[in-house]
Formats: structure tokens, C-alpha cells, sequence
């Protein structure tokens, strides 16, 4: 690598690589995800993309933008003047050649995203709509501005087709130094990256790198290669070359990494990987051949790995495991009901939604003049004619309510620990799950079986009487439990409401399904449950409230899919945290 | 519409390849549903199958592609009043390949009432939508998991009865809509309605392929398509008409083959032991086993034809069982080496 290229592997330097890369190729390249806040950094990298291609416009795509907008359809106005069907260009067309501008991706509807998606893919946005059937091309790239970061992703539908990522947080502002290229060099090069060359060896190279970072799209590597073409041609080469190649898998690859590649990695077979063998054959051979460029890739792409990336890593994955199950406590719902109103859709009011007189007019009166003329109607119309599609209903969004579900391990062993500092801790998230309007139900389990002692409530009062009442002692039948727990957390769903459970036990079953005594066959029982459980895909957290943490516990977390805390030597007040974070 | 990636030049993906060409045999299939990750080439994939096709005869000028060979049944309204003594006149087309868009209004899907014509030269003339182009073809949709409800159930019924019925704006129209339909999507976007999946008669899950020799491909061709796609296509050119008589010899071949008895019987009990809803799963498997002995040339249909075929019939049609934690791929294999050996 040259100095000018180790210097721009980070910070603002890179930032500025990407600006430049993209205005060569805009829509080759899908685009740019930008991390950053609204300031004087994002401001100052947005006036050099658009210094570097004064012929492509800034369109802003808002994020409240309509579908008809988007995609374009009856021209409002001119429809009502002439009393023609008048068509109009939607946005993304007209963003043809142009760069489109997403403020607050990380907030915009998959629809709209999909809809950009198509036009990413295809290069032309295709109309059905009112009427018209047309095609347009819109070949256009994107920035997303994401002021998301970490906690908020950009929707992967998107950031799958966008090439490059600039983060621009933590960048100072006597850092900022302007493009060194100008309009003409980045002319030149959008004229001349396509013929590029680019050898085997380093499209092997691409393709090894990928699967040790564990990308699986193929986009990625397409993205790879055309930013290494481009590099390479505003360097005014015709051959990629090694620096242009390593740039280029730091601009798009880096941040697409699934896993962080060991040194041991290129030798041995990773162990994750269900066809890790395939991979050992192939990279050994590698490993022979040409193993110094090898290692000096991937140390650049580990270099430009964040550093925290571990980290982040751990926390998608738990944000994938909370999408699998049924909802997000709280997620939001559109609906056509209750809740907030946000929008209006199409539809017909005797099926239910209440009617948007408003919007419902507007839909009918471009179309007034044309109806009134329209030999199909005998009869003639003096008001305004209104038909069964102009119907517009109110559409609302709601947090669906979420159903905490406690279950309690009121059996010997437990009350013998800690039965009362557990009592203690439900009291506390009750008074939580009250404050965000939550329902709470309450389940306990002693004796031969488990007892629903408190139905879905909003009441804390009766909730807390139902609490204190309660009595210690006797037999733990687990499995029934769970099997009480998933009944109760299938009525809650079919209610409208997102059930979670708080498993309070420790883990040690010694009655089974038919109230008999036995402790292996009560912990199979207990297991058997655990995976019907399990099916229902509920969000779950198990609290271990033995003194010593067990294994029996934590296997039985792990056949419940559900979150596994002990409770820790503490007071009820981080119990209750703990499962706040958890639920 | 730019040039398509040839479907020759896909790397890897045979099964996604396989489900099309079985669809592109025997259109009665009914339907091909591509679920993967982000980047596969699901798209890039059916798009390149338009190009593939064979050409159909139509009536000339018909706006529903009706089939002349066809009983006086399955012809659209015009046609069959046409049709007295004489054979209508007949062009030969390429099997359609329709896009339907995710944002297409309901009154292009299914056709409305054509505004222009009624308004200049008052007359009550139906403009036929989507369902009437794809009517003998193929009707694609990207992104099916986010296709809107109305749209969805508008779909449905077409689907099932092969017959587009519109009641609307003082329209009467009914006229027939046979079409495979294609859907692709990726599984993290959403569910599919449980109707909607039951539409689909294939359906296969792809993801990346992960060994470095094949990605390695995948980019070379890629790269030389980018770089020059008509020189690309040419090249390709050969390939694909070899693959296209392929087609055109298994769809005539089609017909003149019947499954023997064990053949029936091995997929009745395929999907007794896998527990399938209906007898819908049992039909489309001995169609697309059928399909795909044609479109290998085969002279007999074979257990092996049944064993390629019963992953992507099968797949998903399972009910849901709370006790296995395998995937529904996983099952069929299991049910495949239990039934077959």
C-alpha cells in the first residue's frame, strides 16, 4: 500500500474515498449508508458529493412520501382541468440519473424501501397504477442518511443494496480537508470504469475474503469488485491493482462482516460453517499459494473491522433470535381500529375502519368531471359521484399492548431460598408493567400442579393481595407449569396482546404431568413442555433463583428458547431491573 | 427493459433452476415460490427465464392470449362469439413473463373499465389488466411477502379457478386467466399468508453458495455481463437454445407419460407420512414428477424422478409439528428415505 492508501483506510479520509467512489458509479453502486447526525461533518460530505457530480441533482425522498408520489400515478390537478386521466412522473423516475436522498432511513416503511429496492435492482420503476401501465427508467444511486447508528439499522433491504458505509460520528471538524479530485476526473472516470480489468486472482482473492467474513450475498462481492474498478480507474489505470482491491474490500465489505476471520482461520476450517470442510480443501490450497498478499488482506480488513464489532455482532443476533419470536412486546401494529391515526388506505368501511371523509373526497374529485360525463351511467348526476374505490378509511397505529405473565415456583425448594425477595421483585415490576399500562397475570405452581392465581389485569392492587396470599411448600411441578404458561400465553395472543413470560424456579422438577412424584420423569416432562413451548415461539426470560447457579436451570432456559438470568445476591430491586431489561 | 443475465450463466441455484424449467414444462404445476436470503439471484433468475420460452399460437389480436386449439370453454368472451365455422386467425408469441409490481392499484391487476374509450367514443369497453396478459404465462412477483391484502385476495381466486370475474363500474367481464405464478422474496420481510403459500406448487429456499471456487464464478460472469452484456448474451446464446428445445421437447413430451402405479402409490404415501393438507400436495407431486421426467427426456418416470422432485412439492406443506425443531427440509428428507429407502 502506498502512504496516500494506508492513510485512507479511516476516519474522514476513508469517508472521502466513498464520496468520490460513489459519484463515479452512482447506481452501479447502489449507494451510500451514512452514519451520522445531522451537522457540519454530514453537511460538508454531502457538499462534496454533490461538488464531485454537478450534473446529478440532490432529490430528497422525505420519509412520509406517498405511494402515489413514489411510484407516480393520476396527476391530481391536470386530471380535474382536462377530464382526461392525465399521468404523472413519480419520484423515483424522476430521480433517473439523479441521486436520491433518504433523510432518517433507518425510519422509512419497508414498502418504500422495497419500492427503491426494485428500482436499485432493475434500473427502471414499472407503474400499475390508476390505470396507466408505463415503465420508466430510474437508474439513480442513493444516499441514506442514518442517524440510527448502532441501535436503529437501516432495514437490511436497503443497506443490502447500498455498496458503501461512511460513519461519520466521532470525525472532528478540523479534520474536514475537500476532495483533491474535481468534476472532471470523476467524468473521466465514470467514462472509463467499466472496461477495468480485474485478474482471477483477485476476484479469488474477493471471494475468499467474503466467506471468511461470512458475507453471503452476492451483491457484496459485485459491490467489491466494481469499487475496486472504479479505485482503479480514478487512478487512470486499466488494470486493478492490489492497493485499488484492498481500498475496496475495506469501502464494502468490511462493515458487512458476520464474523471477525482469526489468523487460524486461513489454515484451519472455521468451526461455525455447516460446510467448513469444503472450505479447509480450498483455503489450504490457497494458503499454499499465496499466502503473503493473503494475510496482508485480511490484516487490512481487520484493521478497518470496528473494534467493537464483537460486540455489535452479539447484539444483532439477539435482535434476529427477538424478531423469530411472535412480537416485540410493545412492537408497533397498524391496524384499522384503534390507535393513533397514520394515514389512510383503500378500502371498503362495511368491512370495518372508519371512513376518511376527506381523503375519500379527494380521491373522487379528480375523476368528477369524467364520471358525469359517462354514457355507462344513465342516470345523471347532479352532486358528487362517489365510487367504491375512491372509499378511503382511517388507518391507525398502536403499540400492541403487551401481557406480562409471571410464573412462580412457590414449590419447598424454592420458598425454602428466596421465596420472599422473588415477591418483592414481581411487586416491583408490577408497578412497572402498571405505569406503561401493561397487563399482568400471575401463575403459581406448588403441590401437584400450577394454578392460575390471578387472570390478565390491569389492577395492581389486586395483583399485589394476590401475591401476598401466597402460599409456600410442597412438590414442583414444572411441566405443568409450562403447560399452564403456554395455554395462558396463547389466550393473551389470540386476545390482541403480546404475551411474555417471567419464569421464576430453579429448575428442579420432581412431579410430572400426572401429579406422581419422580424426579427424571418430571425433568423429561418438564422438557417435553419446554419445546412445545418453545414452538409457540414466546418471549421468555427464565429466573434461576437457586443460591448457586444450576445446570438444570439453564437447560431448561435453553429448551424454552427463552433468556436465562440468575438471580443475582441481591434485593429485589435489581431483580426486577434485570427482567426490565430482559422483557 | 435492459438485457437479462442469461439463465445458463446462473451459477449453482439448481434447485431454484430446476422448480422454473419443471414450471416452464408443465404450466398445470401451478407456481413457483423463491424464498432466500438478500443476493442470491432470485430475480436476476426468473427474469432470465422470459428469454427461454418457448412461442406459443394465439388468437391474433386477442388481448387474452386465448389458445385456438382450445374448446369453445376456455376462450374469452370475443373469441368465442367469433368462433362459428371458420378457425380464428393465429399468431405465434413468446410465452408472456408479467411483472406485477408491488405498488400496482387493484384496477390494473384484475382490469377495469377503459376510461379513454368510454369517454370519446362512449363506449363500455373493458381494459384488460395483469391476470389477462399473464393468461397462459408467467405472472412474477418480487417481494411477494409484501404484496397488499387486497391485492393478495384478488389473486387468490384467480389462481385457484383459472377464471377472471369483474363486477365493477357497470362491467361484466369474465374471461380466463391460467397463469404459473412466481413469486420471490426474502423470509426476514415477512410471512406469507398460509393461502397465498398453499397457491405456490414449488418452492424451494436458496441461499449463497459458500465455497470460494463458485462465488469466484459468480463474479466472473458477472463482471463480463456488466462489462459488455450483448457479447455476454451471445456468447451465452448457444446454451440457451440447447436448454430452450430441452423445453420444448419435454413439454411435448409431457403428456405421453403416465406414472406407473408405484409411482402413485410412493407419493400417497409420501404425503400420509408427512401429514399434508389435502390432496393438492399428492397431485402437484406427480404433475411436477411427470414435468421433470419429460424435461430429463426420460422414457419412464422413476423413483428418482419422485425423490428430486418431493423437497420443493413437499417443503411447504407441512403442518407445523411443536415437537420437531427441524426444518421442514429436513422432515421431507426424512420422509423421503423412510417411504423411498
Amino acid at each position: 500500500m502506498t502512504d496516500n492508501d494506508v492513510a485512507s483506510s479511516f476516519g474522514w479520509p476513508l469517508a472521502l474515498r466513498a464520496a468520490e467512489v460513489f459519484s463515479v458509479a452512482p447506481h452501479a453502486l447502489g449507494g451510500v449508508n451514512v452514519k451520522a447526525f445531522p451537522g457540519p461533518v454530514r453537511d460538508y460530505w454531502l457538499a462534496q458529493c454533490e461538488a464531485l457530480s454537478p450534473k446529478s441533482l440532490l432529490r430528497k425522498i422525505p420519509l412520509n412520501v406517498s405511494e402515489s408520489r413514489l411510484l407516480g400515478g393520476l396527476n391530481f390537478v391536470a386530471t380535474a382541468t382536462w377530464g382526461r386521466p392525465v399521468m404523472e412522473q413519480g419520484l423515483l423516475a424522476e430521480c433517473h440519473e439523479h441521486i436520491a436522498l433518504i433523510p432518517m432511513a433507518e425510519r422509512a416503511e419497508t414498502r418504500v424501501l422495497a419500492f427503491i429496492g426494485q428500482s436499485l435492482d432493475t434500473g427502471f420503476v414499472s407503474l400499475q397504477r390508476d390505470g396507466f401501465n408505463d415503465q420508466r427508467p430510474a437508474a439513480f444511486g442513493v444516499l441514506a442518511l442514518n442517524e440510527g447508528l448502532d441501535d436503529e439499522p437501516l432495514a437490511g433491504s436497503l443497506d443490502e443494496r447500498l455498496a458503501l458505509q461512511v460513519q461519520l460520528t466521532g470525525i472532528n471538524l478540523r479534520e474536514l480537508t475537500p476532495t483533491t479530485l474535481c468534476a472532471a476526473d470523476i467524468a473521466q472516470a465514470q467514462r472509463e470504469w467499466r472496461v477495468v480489468n480485474i485478474s482471477v486472482e483477485h476476484m479469488e482473492r474477493l471471494a475468499l475474503i467474503s466467506v471468511l467474513l461470512g458475507i453471503v450475498s452476492g451483491r457484496a462481492l459485485q459491490f467489491a469488485v466494481n469499487t475496486a474498478k472504479v479505485l482503479a480507474a480514478l487512478k487512470n489505470l486499466t488494470q486493478c491493482d492490489d492497493a485499488s482491491l484492498e481500498l475496496a474490500i475495506t469501502l464494502t465489505l468490511g462493515h458487512r462482516a458476520t464474523r471477525i476471520p482469526t489468523p487460524e482461520d486461513s489454515s484451519e476450517p472455521p468451526p461455525s460453517p455447516p460446510d467448513s470442510e469444503q472450505h479447509a480443501s480450498d483455503e489450504a490450497q490457497h494458503q499454499q499459494n499465496q499466502s503473503p498478499p493473503q494475510d496482508q488482506v485480511l490484516e487490512a480488513v481487520k484493521a478497518a473491522l470496528p473494534a467493537d464489532l464483537l460486540h455489535k455482532l452479539a447484539a444483532q443476533q439477539r435482535l434476529r433470535a427477538k424478531q423469530r419470536t411472535v412480537g416485540k412486546s410493545g412492537a408497533e401494529q397498524l391496524c384499522l381500529k384503534r390507535g393513533r391515526p397514520c394515514g389512510t388506505i383503500a378500502g371498503d368501511p362495511r368491512r370495518g375502519g372508519r371512513l376518511q371523509l376527506i381523503a375519500t373526497l379527494r380521491a373522487a374529485a379528480p375523476w368528477q368531471s369524467l364520471r358525469r360525463q359517462d354514457p355507462t351511467q344513465t342516470q345523471t348526476h347532479s352532486g358528487l359521484v362517489i365510487r367504491k374505490q375512491d372509499l378511503r378509511l382511517t388507518r391507525y397505529r398502536h403499540r400492541s399492548e403487551s401481557t406480562t405473565v409471571f410464573v412462580v415456583d412457590a414449590s419447598g425448594s424454592a420458598a425454602m431460598h428466596r421465596l420472599s425477595e422473588t415477591k418483592g421483585a414481581v411487586e416491583l415490576l408490577l408497578a412497572d408493567c402498571y405505569s406503561r399500562r401493561d397487563s399482568v397475570a400471575l401463575i403459581s405452581f406448588r403441590g401437584d400442579s400450577a394454578e392460575l392465581i390471578l387472570p390478565p389485569t390491569r389492577s395492581l392492587l389486586r395483583a399485589k393481595r394476590a401475591l401476598a396470599g401466597l402460599p409456600g411448600g410442597g412438590g414442583t411441578p414444572l411441566a405443568h407449569a409450562i403447560d399452564t404458561a403456554n395455554l395462558l400465553a396463547e389466550q393473551i395472543q389470540r386476545g390482541g396482546s403480546t404475551p411474555a413470560i417471567v419464569l421464576l424456579t430453579d429448575g428442579v422438577a420432581n412431579i410430572d404431568l400426572k401429579g406422581e412424584p419422580g424426579r427424571e420423569a418430571a425433568t423429561d416432562d418438564a422438557l417435553t413442555s419446554a419445546a412445545r413451548f418453545r414452538a409457540q415461539g414466546i418471549n421468555a426470560v427464565l429466573i434461576d433463583t437457586s443460591p448457586r447457579g444450576q445446570s438444570r436451570a439453564r437447560n431448561l432456559a435453553a429448551a424454552l428458547c427463552s433468556q436465562y438470568v440468575r438471580l443475582p445476591h441481591a434485593n429485589a430491586q435489581s431483580l426486577f431491573e434485570t427482567v426490565r431489561a430482559h422483557v | 427493459m435492459s438485457l437479462a443475465f442469461p439463465f445458463t450463466a446462473i451459477v449453482g441455484q439448481d434447485a431454484m433452476k430446476r422448480a422454473l424449467m419443471i414450471a416452464a414444462v408443465d404450466q398445470e404445476v401451478g407456481g413457483v415460490l423463491v424464498m432466500g436470503d438478500r443476493g442470491t439471484g432470485k430475480s436476476t433468475a426468473i427474469r432470465a427465464l422470459a428469454a427461454l420460452l418457448p412461442k406459443i399460437e394465439v388468437v391474433a389480436g386477442c388481448s387474452y392470449n386465448c389458445d385456438p386449439d382450445k374448446a369453445t370453454a376456455g376462450l374469452c368472451e370475443s373469441c368465442r362469439v367469433a368462433d362459428g365455422s371458420k378457425r380464428h386467425k393465429t399468431e405465434s408469441v413468446s410465452i408472456p413473463v408479467v411483472d406485477l409490481p408491488l405498488g400496482a392499484t387493484e384496477d390494473r391487476v384484475i382490469g377495469a373499465l377503459d376510461i379513454e374509450k368510454a369517454l370519446h367514443a362512449g363506449e363500455k369497453a373493458f381494459e384488460a389488466g395483469l391476470l389477462a396478459r399473464a393468461h397462459r404465462g408467467f405472472l412474477y412477483i418480487d417481494e411477494v411477502n409484501l404484496l397488499e391484502d387486497h391485492i393478495v385476495d384478488s389473486l387468490l381466486d384467480v389462481a385457484a379457478s383459472g377464471e377472471n370475474v369483474v363486477e365493477r363500474e357497470g362491467l361484466s367481464v369474465r374471461h380466463p386467466a391460467r397463469f404459473v405464478l412466481v413469486g420471490s422474496g426474502n423470509p426476514e420481510e415477512g410471512e406469507l399468508r398460509p393461502q397465498l403459500l398453499d397457491r405456490f406448487g414449488l418452492s424451494v429456499d436458496i441461499t449463497t453458495p459458500q465455497d470460494v471456487k463458485t462465488r469466484v464464478e459468480i463474479i466472473r460472469n458477472r463482471d463480463s455481463f456488466e462489462r459488455d452484456r450483448e457479447a455476454f448474451i451471445k456468447k451465452a446464446r448457444r446454451k440457451e437454445s440447447a436448454l430452450r428445445k430441452k423445453i420444448e421437447a419435454g413439454r411435448a413430451r409431457v403428456s405421453t407419460l403416465d406414472p406407473s402405479i408405484e409411482i402413485l402409490e410412493k407419493s400417497a404415501e409420501l404425503c400420509l407420512t408427512l401429514g399434508t393438507d389435502g390432496l393438492r400436495g399428492e397431485i402437484t407431486l406427480i404433475r411436477a414428477t411427470r414435468a421433470l421426467a419429460a424435461l430429463e427426456g426420460a422414457s419412464d418416470i422413476t423413483l428418482k424422478h419422485l425423490r428430486d422432485v418431493a423437497p420443493m412439492v413437499l417443503g411447504h406443506r407441512l403442518r407445523r409439528d411443536p415437537l420437531d425443531e427441524s426444518g421442514s427440509q429436513a422432515r421431507v428428507g426424512r420422509a423421503i428415505e423412510q417411504v423411498l429407502g
